[in-house]
């Protein structure tokens, strides 16, 4: 089953196109490498298919559905239900405590909140003792594993993440790497790992190569 | 978790800037509570004080001080005024109801009264218990007054024994040898009269006996004025035993004579047992006691108020006590409105000052919620990527402007109401207003719905920012 598809996409910031992509198909459950040096225009494509920049040309669809078709507040239910988004910040919400962050999740993509799904999350993800402390509190990788399990909670079908291990060791790097791969195959989410980590690279087959702003799966 | 949980956790997470901005608002509403429940409450009050009561009249001097001490029972009277010359104005065709005051004693900082029944009629009050007076040194209690207390704090009840103490404050020296037996309680008017402790003209009179000097002094006019009014009632006069009733008197109140006068001529006829209780008051026969051949020098008054009997009066009566008499006569309604005017001053500052602290309320409010925007616009951006709505991040903003703001107004309109109990209950000066917190005051809906319109108002643009919020470019900007 295709969960994302892309076709004759092409976005220009004025004159200056910044990325293009004549065609690109994840199946359900894929991982992907989408690899360039920085400012290639990795996070422009990736916001493009989390359906959080409207590109200038072209179509992307997710599970069926074409983003360009979808607009204001059903665009972003769309996107709280369907795509999971680990930023390269993360981006925790820092006045709410670990388990209130999930359950934000839920609330934003307008779905029953359910305490229980996200404490089994965070168990999932070796958090439950962490559960009521605020993200700063803890370390760099365990905030990022509240942010992937935050990601992870509403079952999207697609997962994008934005450089996910540039700010980690070797080992902890493989770790990380370890538990998206592991946590987007339990949930049968298709992955896009956005990256210019040359460690991730022998991790993961199928890659697109963004140069120049052209993107080519290979 | 929801907009509501999220927005107070937001709140809390800049705890110190959130309660600053609602204590600023509080203070700024509580203020005008207080202005509103204050001026509401004395307005209220010197309507109902003065109601019916068209002229003062006393001693010169200052017009508002003489309707201050003789309507509200609030200043020092201005001084006294001839009791015959009163009795005569009293009779003039003009006036349709003259009650007299003789003011003096206080009874823990409540008034002493002597005046007539016709005083508990005015003011409408009614007994709770007992009866009117109807000798001397007998003493009928507002109920304020008397709640105030009897021995150990109990309220007062019948047959209690009151001592005055000389002066209308606090403080001043004890009339122990006068006793003030307590024949009646009033009942709760939530007027002047609450405050106040009523006895007959002649009490007062008893317990200040004159100085020899005042008593002596027939040749004065306020003296000479009297003769012709104490004729006025020249059978009844004749009438009394007056030979018993002035040997019985100390020389001192050589001047009984008025007094029998006033007595028979507005009492006579609820209590003629009057002169035995003089007769048997303290102060022994005093042989050489002469009121009977002379009339009624100095005999006093502190004010008399007048009604009415037609809109003529107005015209002419004012204009001919000032002139033809040594009296002064002073309108309350005019009075009232120039003290309206005097504590107007006070009373706009404050206004100033309240709105001052409203709007910088308002402005910190939005200050606030704006600086903190652009530290908050990756939050923003990630509850839109989560599956936020625009509108739901402005409805975020908005709900926080909105929780301050109440929270604000609840604890001002509360502080406000709490204030002006305490200054009620604790400012000398205006517990004698009988003012309480326990009331509202007609606009103090307005407040909350003005605290809310700055709430809105202030994070109006904060909310429309945060509506407008690119989530791309924030995001981008890691």
């Amino acid at each position: 089953m295709t969960v994302l598809e892309v076709n004759a996409l092409s976005h220009r910031y004025g004159n200056a196109t910044v990325v293009e992509m004549p065609a690109w198909s994840v199946a359900a459950g894929e991982p992907w490498l989408l690899l360039g040096a920085s400012g290639s225009g990795k996070t422009t494509l990736l916001h493009c298919l989390a359906g959080i920049l409207v590109p200038t040309q072209g179509s992307v669809k997710v599970g069926g559905t074409e983003l360009g078709s979808l607009h204001g507040s059903a665009l972003d239910r769309f996107r709280g239900r369907h795509i999971g988004l680990l930023p390269q910040r993360l981006h925790l919400i820092d006045c709410l405590n670990v388990i209130d962050n999930l359950l934000l999740a839920q609330y934003a993509a307008g779905l029953p909140r359910d305490a229980a799904a996200a404490r089994g999350a965070l168990e999932a993800l070796g958090l439950a003792g962490r559960a009521h402390e605020r993200p700063h509190r803890l370390s760099f990788g365990q905030q990022q594993r509240v942010a992937l399990a935050r990601a992870l909670i509403n079952r999207p079908t697609l997962v994008l993440a934005d450089e996910p291990t540039s700010n980690l060791d070797d080992g902890n790097c493989a770790a990380a790497l370890d538990l998206l791969l592991d946590q987007a195959g339990r949930s049968g989410a298709a992955l896009v790992i956005a990256t210019h980590d040359q460690r991730v690279k022998g991790r993961i087959e199928r890659r697109v190569e963004l140069t120049g702003g052209m993107a080519v799966p290979a | 978790m929801n907009l509501f949980t999220l927005a107070i956790a937001y709140l809390r997470s800049r705890l110190l800037a959130s309660v600053l901005q609602v204590l600023l608002l509080a203070i700024g509403l509580a203020a005008i509570v207080v202005m509103l429940l204050v001026s509401t409450q004395l307005a209220d009050r010197v309507e109902r004080d003065t109601r019916g009561i068209d002229l003062v009249v006393g001693a010169k001097g200052s017009p508002l001080q003489l309707v201050l001490s003789s309507v509200f029972h609030v200043d020092s009277p201005t001084g006294n005024i001839p009791y015959a010359e009163a009795m005569k104005l009293s009779r003039h065709p003009l006036v349709k109801k003259a009650i007299p005051l003789a003011l003096g004693d206080t009874w823990r900082g409540y008034r002493i009264v002597g005046t007539e029944h016709a005083l508990v009629e005015h003011y409408g009050a009614s007994l709770a218990t007992g009866r009117l007076w109807s000798a001397q040194m007998q003493a009928v209690v507002g109920a304020e007054a008397a709640r105030a207390g009897g021995a150990g704090g109990a309220p007062l009840k019948l047959g209690d024994t009151i001592i005055g103490s000389h002066g209308l404050v606090d403080g001043g020296e004890a009339h122990d040898e006068h006793p003030y037996e307590v024949v009646g309680i009033l009942a709760p008017t939530g007027g002047v009269i609450d405050r106040l402790v009523l006895v007959s003209v002649e009490t007062v009179w008893d317990v200040h006996p004159l100085p020899p000097a005042a008593a002596a002094a027939p040749g004065s006019p306020a003296a000479a004025a009297p003769v012709p009014a104490a004729g006025a009632a020249p059978a009844r006069d004749d009438g009394h035993g007056h030979a018993g009733h002035s040997h019985a008197r100390p020389a001192a109140k050589a001047g009984a004579k008025p007094h029998s006068h006033s007595h028979s001529h507005s009492h006579a006829h609820d209590h003629p047992h009057d002169d035995a209780a003089v007769a048997g008051s303290p102060g022994g026969d005093v042989a050489g006691a002469d009121g009977s051949t002379k009339p009624a020098p100095g005999r006093e008054l502190t004010a008399l108020l007048i009604q009415y009997s037609s809109p003529m009066a107005a015209a002419q009566l004012p204009r001919l006590v000032n002139s033809a008499t040594a009296m002064q006569a002073a309108s309350p309604a005019a009075e009232s409105v120039r003290l309206n005017r005097l504590v107007g001053v006070g009373v706009e500052t404050l206004r100033v000052f309240a709105w001052v602290l409203l709007v910088a309320a308002g402005l910190a409010l939005f200050i606030s919620l704006y600086g903190a925007l652009s530290e908050r616009s990756r939050d923003l951006a990630m509850l839109r990527v989560l599956g936020a709505r625009r509108g739901s991040l402005l409805l975020l903003l908005l709900l926080e402007g909105l929780l301050l703001c109440a929270a604000g107004g609840a604890i001002g309109l509360l502080a406000g109401h709490a204030l002006t109990e305490w200054l009620g209950r604790s400012v000398p000066a205006l517990s004698q207003w009988a003012l309480t917190g326990w009331t509202f005051a007609p606009g103090e809906g307005w407040l909350v719905a003005l605290a809310l319109l700055i709430g809105a108002f202030a994070s109006m643009l904060p909310a429309v920012l945060a509506y407008r919020t690119d989530i791309a470019k924030v995001l981008a900007r890691g």
